[in-house]
């Protein structure tokens, strides 16, 4: 009876516990200002829409999955801590694109990569817009613009604030088709912002809304 | 060396003239009668503190006296640096990190002019240590006000803009790159305009000072040409140093911008 062997502690893990590995990008309990906690699970190829009333606190979602504002709580990549990768490069990969877009240089041109393929035509600009002043720019123009400028580092994942917002209803279509492609081709998670009922059919595969700094349906 | 020692009467005399413009500015409403009297009484008293502190430094030359001189200026070059800033950093950073750019170039550039450029014995004679070292950290102190100035105020005003590009995956360096050159600049204008007008539009203070106590005017220009590469490469040393350091401490460490790490208006 001495010599038995509990053998309990070779019993393998269950598989619950196990990552799940579909998800793309994990949000748990994430704490940051007022907002939180907040849990979420965006998977490979899904399109979240995120609604909300005004200061509920969608951007500072966006924001602390960026990891652009201090926060608690963990956010995984593909299972990958957020710690784990270098500031700069866990925002390469989790993109995030702020309602208004900001520029620096005088030309379109100069804010996007050396030799990366742009599909300008996809957002109806012509072939010659790198070479445009963005002085001279519209508000619209510069948001789709951002977007191109956005997808050409290829990223992972896309955190959308209120994208289409000022976009007429071409563009807003435009920007819907070039959105789709890329998380097909990609099979990037997108979490996209967006108020407009109509669009959230459209491009969604689930809808949540975040009211006074909590997820209602997650 | 031929210098007219100057009577108690001309002081008086030339103190009668800044009296006269602030009763004339009295009489105009100015409203700066005060300031000028009391910006008059300053620099007396700071001035004969400063010459019995020299007097007794020159007749005791010592490494130790020559030391504390040189930190007490250091200090009060720190406070000033953090008391010209709109935005300055909260905490004890903005004081260390002026201080420690100052003390990096000045130090460095005094010590290297005090051995091997002029060659004084002793290396720390109070004669050539103490006027070169205020010198250089006079000069240095508005380069790292300025440019530090000129740093913080531009990231307050361009948050958005540096975090957008920081969400493009730009590190943190890379963001604020436009705005680390355009504070170099600021600081070392003054500087580069100095060298720029010297001779032609002024007669810079050292030599107008040597000249009139006597020396040949050669060697009172070897001098000042001596002391403007001097301020020169030390103003840009502390420069340099002072926006690194600036520009590092806005990130944490997860390169996010800090702006909570400075001051409010």
């Amino acid at each position: 009876m001495h010599f038995m062997r509990d053998t309990r502690h070779a019993v393998t893990h269950p598989t619950s516990i196990m990552p799940d590995m579909h998800a793309r990008l994990r949000v748990e309990n994430l704490v940051s200002h007022n907002l939180g906690p907040v849990s979420l699970s965006l998977d490979a190829g899904e399109c979240v829409c995120l609604s909300g009333p005004s200061g509920a606190g969608k951007t500072l979602l966006l924001r602390a999955m960026a990891d652009l504002d201090p926060h608690t709580g963990q956010v995984l990549l593909d299972g990958v801590e957020c710690q784990h990768l270098r500031a700069h490069e866990w925002r390469r990969r989790v993109a995030m694109l702020p309602a208004e877009s900001h520029w620096w240089r005088p030309t379109v041109g100069e804010h996007f990569l050396h030799a990366a393929v742009i599909p300008v035509e996809s957002l109806g600009f012509e072939r010659g817009v790198m070479a445009w002043q963005v002085s001279r720019l519209s508000s619209g123009e510069r948001q789709r613009l951002a977007l191109l400028r956005m997808l050409t580092y290829q990223p992972q994942v896309l955190l959308l604030d209120e994208v289409s917002a000022n976009l007429d209803a071409e563009n807003v279509r435009r920007v819907e088709t070039l959105i789709a492609a890329y998380r097909a081709e990609h099979n990037a998670a997108v979490l996209w912002v967006s108020h407009d009922m109509e669009q959230i059919a459209r491009i969604s595969t689930r809808h949540c809304i975040l009211a006074d700094g909590k997820l209602v349906n997650p | 060396m031929n210098v007219i020692a100057l009577s108690p009467w001309s002081l008086a005399l030339a103190a009668v003239l800044v009296l006269a413009l602030a009763l004339l500015s009295l009489r105009l409403r100015l409203g700066i009668a005060q300031e000028i009297i009391v910006a008059a009484i300053r620099t007396t008293v700071q001035l004969l503190l400063v010459g019995l502190v020299l007097k007794a430094v020159f007749a005791n030359v010592h490494l130790g006296w020559v030391t504390l001189i040189a930190c007490v200026m250091l200090l009060i070059a720190g406070r000033e640096v953090v008391a010209r800033q709109r935005h300055a950093y909260t905490g004890a950073w903005g004081f260390g990190m002026s201080t420690f750019s100052m003390f990096i170039s000045s130090f460095s550039v005094t010590l290297l002019a005090l051995t091997v450029l002029i060659g004084t014995t002793p290396w720390y004679e109070p004669q050539y240590a103490i006027p070169l070292l205020g010198m250089m950290l006079g000069n240095t102190m508005s380069g790292v006000a300025l440019a530090l100035d000129r740093l913080t105020q531009t990231a307050w005003y361009q948050r958005a803009q540096i975090e957008a590009r920081l969400l493009l995956g730009q590190t943190w360096a890379e963001s604020v790159s436009d705005m680390r050159r355009d504070a170099v600049r600021v600081g070392l204008t003054p500087t580069m305009n100095a060298m720029a007008a010297a001779g032609v539009v002024s007669l810079p203070g050292m030599m107008t000072g040597q000249i009139l106590a006597g020396s040949p005017p050669m060697e009172a220009v070897k001098y000042q040409i001596l002391v403007m590469f001097l301020i020169t490469a030390a103003t840009g040393l502390g420069t340099l140093v002072a926006v690194w350091l600036g520009a590092r401490r806005l990130f944490d460490e997860r390169e996010r911008l800090r702006l909570d790490r400075l001051r409010p208006e």
